[in-house]
């Protein structure tokens, strides 16, 4: 078997540009469906005795002046309810209320201030601006023995680029799911778009060291034709490496319980995305740049 | 590394006597390894019974956060009044009840906050409205005899306590501008030094001129500053009270002769909590209930069992008696890294239970990689143990590089992160090193061990 995995690199190039293009357009359409670790906000689950009907709650909770708010059933009878943050006072005074439709029992209460949420939308860039100039430098180093036809920290820079489209990518996903769902991207989710960025270079990592290998072994002239080469040799592992891995992340998705479903449907998309983009994209990057330099 | 010794040797003569000697050694000691781990993970009587620390959102719970105001506080005393807040809000936890309060200082650009978390506290009203209150600091003098005699005619003796014979004065925190650790400067012995305002100067010029010889008893929140009884708690047992040895008209006092200056040190960042009150606002809770928190935990772990059988399966079917190995490196890295969990201790969160799930599918990954330059290095002729140990030579530049990289997305996230994150970071960071490990030495050494002395026979059921 010999897939021509450079065959079709232009029309990679053209997808991936598009996709980054719709996903830019969607961040600026519809925005990230930020959840309130990053807003503010207040997020409560109760259990009731007999869970009522949302508009009886909804009649409870108007005379708080809480603005906009979600009222969501969830399991046998319980109610998450979701709205702008507010103080221990008020909270108590709502749970007296509630205990008036039905006896209440209060099973989670998360209320985060404005100056919390604020601080985690700063952190959240700077840590992904911080992951990718870390793999950058580490994967420049650990190829820093090749000259022929790229140097070393242009296999870092490629792979940068192919990590951007995966979290481009699922962020597409994600933007999405909090539109037409209400996914609300959260912490866990910023948790898991960082663990793509550094097990999905797994994969560019095994495509390149055989790339490496292939070229320091063979001195070819040809350098497409060794990164087809490689590519063919390592496609089965390629696949199989994730796999274990997505085992895992179903299971949490299927099983996993609210909190992990979507933290595991991030990792999944983006591991999916990000084999795929080693195998057609950061090859032909790599070879197209290779070209370029030499002609 | 097991596998990444010279192959040169092995293509001429199969293992030899020495190496054979070697692995078995190695193996032995995993496996004993293995028990020790084993016993710590499942409680074995070889140790003492120690439990997973589990986080907040798995066993439930409070976590709180404030903000302090700091701007009436002087920039150099803002740390120790910080200190001194986290003092009295541990204290009153302590009151409370909780088990294993964790108070903690964090400053975040130019907030100062103080992060409170209460291990299974259900009710958590009364618990926010007493560390939301500002530190309350009261003097107290002794009663007089008269006093004394019509409060014994009201009372039964058994039902006062050592309190019962002291009564309010005027004078209370609000009169204190500070106070400091400071030494004698001819005999160099420590005290504590006491500053009163001027207002508070007339008023404790008054109680001592009073008081000469008697006790002066010093609360906090209505109790005794600190504990004098040493049983580490403060209750009503303990009384604080220096006594007065003459009338201090300058407003500035001296509390000599105390045990240790750690004693000392306590006693003064209590004094100064309630002198400059830091003002403390919630700005952020969480609070989780406790069988929500089991249904997460029993959740992840069923996921993770199924996620495991799968890899086990994947592994067997595809790598034959090496993946059948490697499952078996699995099993002793899963092992390995829940003992490291109790050692270390990690507090597990849901969140650290998700990179503990994830590091499984990864950690088969270095596995996968060696099988796979294996099934290559056969191909092109050599016998299977000789391929195994090449395969696992040059499989192991993408093996490190990937680990590393994984490891150092971890650390940046372990480094910058908060709460969810760091849980995360930390145990995906542990996973992939012992991992790395178990992989590569332990599943080598264990088909090493199994090929016994003629791998050359190895057939293909071995991979």
């Amino acid at each position: 078997m010999n897939i021509k995995f450079l065959k079709y690199h232009k029309a990679n190039y053209a997808f991936f540009i598009i996709l980054t293009l719709a996903t830019i357009v969607c961040i600026v359409m519809f925005g990230l469906n930020l959840g309130i670790d990053f807003l503010g906000g207040t997020l409560w689950e109760v259990t009731f005795e007999n869970r009522p009907a949302n508009a009886v709650i909804q009649e409870k909770l108007n005379s708080f002046n809480l603005g906009e708010n979600i009222i969501q059933p969830t399991g046998e009878n319980s109610v998450i309810l979701r709205f702008k943050n507010i103080d221990e006072e008020t909270h108590q005074k709502m749970l007296v209320e509630l205990n008036k439709i039905s006896k209440v029992e209060e099973r989670r209460f998360e209320s985060v201030g404005p100056t919390i949420g604020k601080e985690l939308r700063e952190k959240t860039i700077t840590l992904i601006i911080i992951s990718l100039i870390a793999l950058l430098i580490y994967i420049a180093i650990s190829f820093r023995k090749l000259k022929w036809p790229i140097s070393g920290w242009q296999y870092g820079l490629v792979s940068i680029i192919t990590l951007t489209l995966d979290i481009l990518f699922t962020l597409l996903v994600l933007i999405l799911l909090g539109r037409f769902y209400n996914v609300q991207f959260n912490v866990a989710i910023v948790a898991a778009l960082l663990t793509i960025m550094g097990y999905t270079i797994n994969d560019k990592v095994i495509v390149f060291d055989r790339v490496r290998e292939n070229v320091l072994r063979t001195r070819s002239d040809n350098f497409a034709e060794t990164v087809d080469q490689s590519l063919n040799q390592i496609l089965g592992r390629s696949l199989s490496t994730g796999t274990c891995t997505l085992f895992v992340l179903f299971a949490l998705f299927f099983f996993g319980g609210e909190t992990l479903k979507y933290f595991s449907l991030t990792l999944i998309i983006g591991i999916i995305v990000g084999t795929y983009t080693s195998l057609f994209v950061a090859s032909s990057l790599l070879v197209s740049w290779g070209l370029r330099k030499r002609g | 590394m097991g596998f990444l010794q010279k192959q040169e040797k092995f293509e001429q003569s199969g293992y030899s006597k020495k190496q054979q000697n070697k692995t078995r050694l190695i193996v032995l000691a995993i496996f004993i390894f293995l028990i020790l781990a084993g016993s710590l993970v499942f409680n074995l009587p070889l140790f003492h019974k120690s439990l997973f620390k589990l986080g907040l959102d798995l066993q439930g719970g409070t976590h709180l956060i404030y903000e302090a105001d700091l701007s009436k506080i002087d920039s150099s005393e803002r740390s120790t009044s910080l200190e001194a807040i986290r003092d009295v809000i541990e204290r009153r936890v302590n009151m409370y009840g909780v088990s294993e309060p964790i108070v903690q200082i964090n400053k975040s650009g130019e907030s100062h906050r103080l992060i409170v978390d209460l291990p299974g506290v259900r009710d958590i009203r009364e618990a926010i409205k007493m560390i939301g209150e500002t530190p309350y600091l009261e003097f107290k003098e002794q009663k007089t005899q008269e006093e004394v005699d019509v409060m014994l005619k009201k009372n039964k003796p058994e039902e006062l306590t050592v309190h019962s014979y002291f009564k309010d004065t005027p004078l209370t925190g609000r009169y204190l501008k500070k106070a400091d650790l400071a030494f004698d400067q001819t005999t160099n012995k420590p005290h504590i030094a006491l500053e009163f305002n001027d207002e508070g100067a007339k008023i404790f010029a008054e109680i001592t001129k009073r008081n000469v010889g008697k006790k002066l008893a010093i609360y906090l929140d209505g109790k005794a500053i600190i504990d004098t009884d040493g049983d580490n708690k403060i209750d009503d047992n303990d009384l604080y009270a220096p006594t007065v040895q003459e009338e201090i008209p300058s407003g500035k006092a001296q509390i000599t002769g105390e045990q240790s200056v750690d004693y000392m040190k306590a006693i003064v960042k209590r004094l100064n909590s309630g002198a400059l009150p830091v003002p403390i606002t919630l700005i952020s809770q969480q609070n989780v209930e406790a069988s929500l928190g089991r249904v997460s935990l029993v959740q992840s772990l069923k996921a993770g069992l199924i996620g495991f059988m799968a890899i086990l399966l994947f592994m067997i079917i595809f790598y034959r008696l090496s993946g059948f190995f490697a499952s078996i490196s699995l099993v002793i890295y899963i092992v390995f890294l829940l003992a490291v969990f109790k050692l270390i201790p990690v507090t597990l969160t849901l969140a650290g239970i998700a990179g503990f799930l994830l590091s499984m599918g990864m950690a088969v990954d270095a596995n996968i990689l060696i099988f796979s330059r294996t099934k290559e290095e056969i191909k092109e002729g050599r016998d299977f143990s000789s391929a195994l140990e090449n395969g696992a030579k040059r499989a192991w530049p993408s093996i490190r590089d990937g680990n590393f990289t994984t490891i150092l997305v971890g650390i940046v996230l372990f480094i910058f992160g908060t709460g969810f994150i760091k849980g995360f970071a930390l145990t995906l960071i542990l996973g992939n090193l012992i991992s790395m490990f178990s992989a590569i030495v332990i599943t080598g050494y264990l088909i090493r061990f199994f090929l016994g002395s003629k791998p050359r026979e190895a057939k293909k059921i071995w991979l």
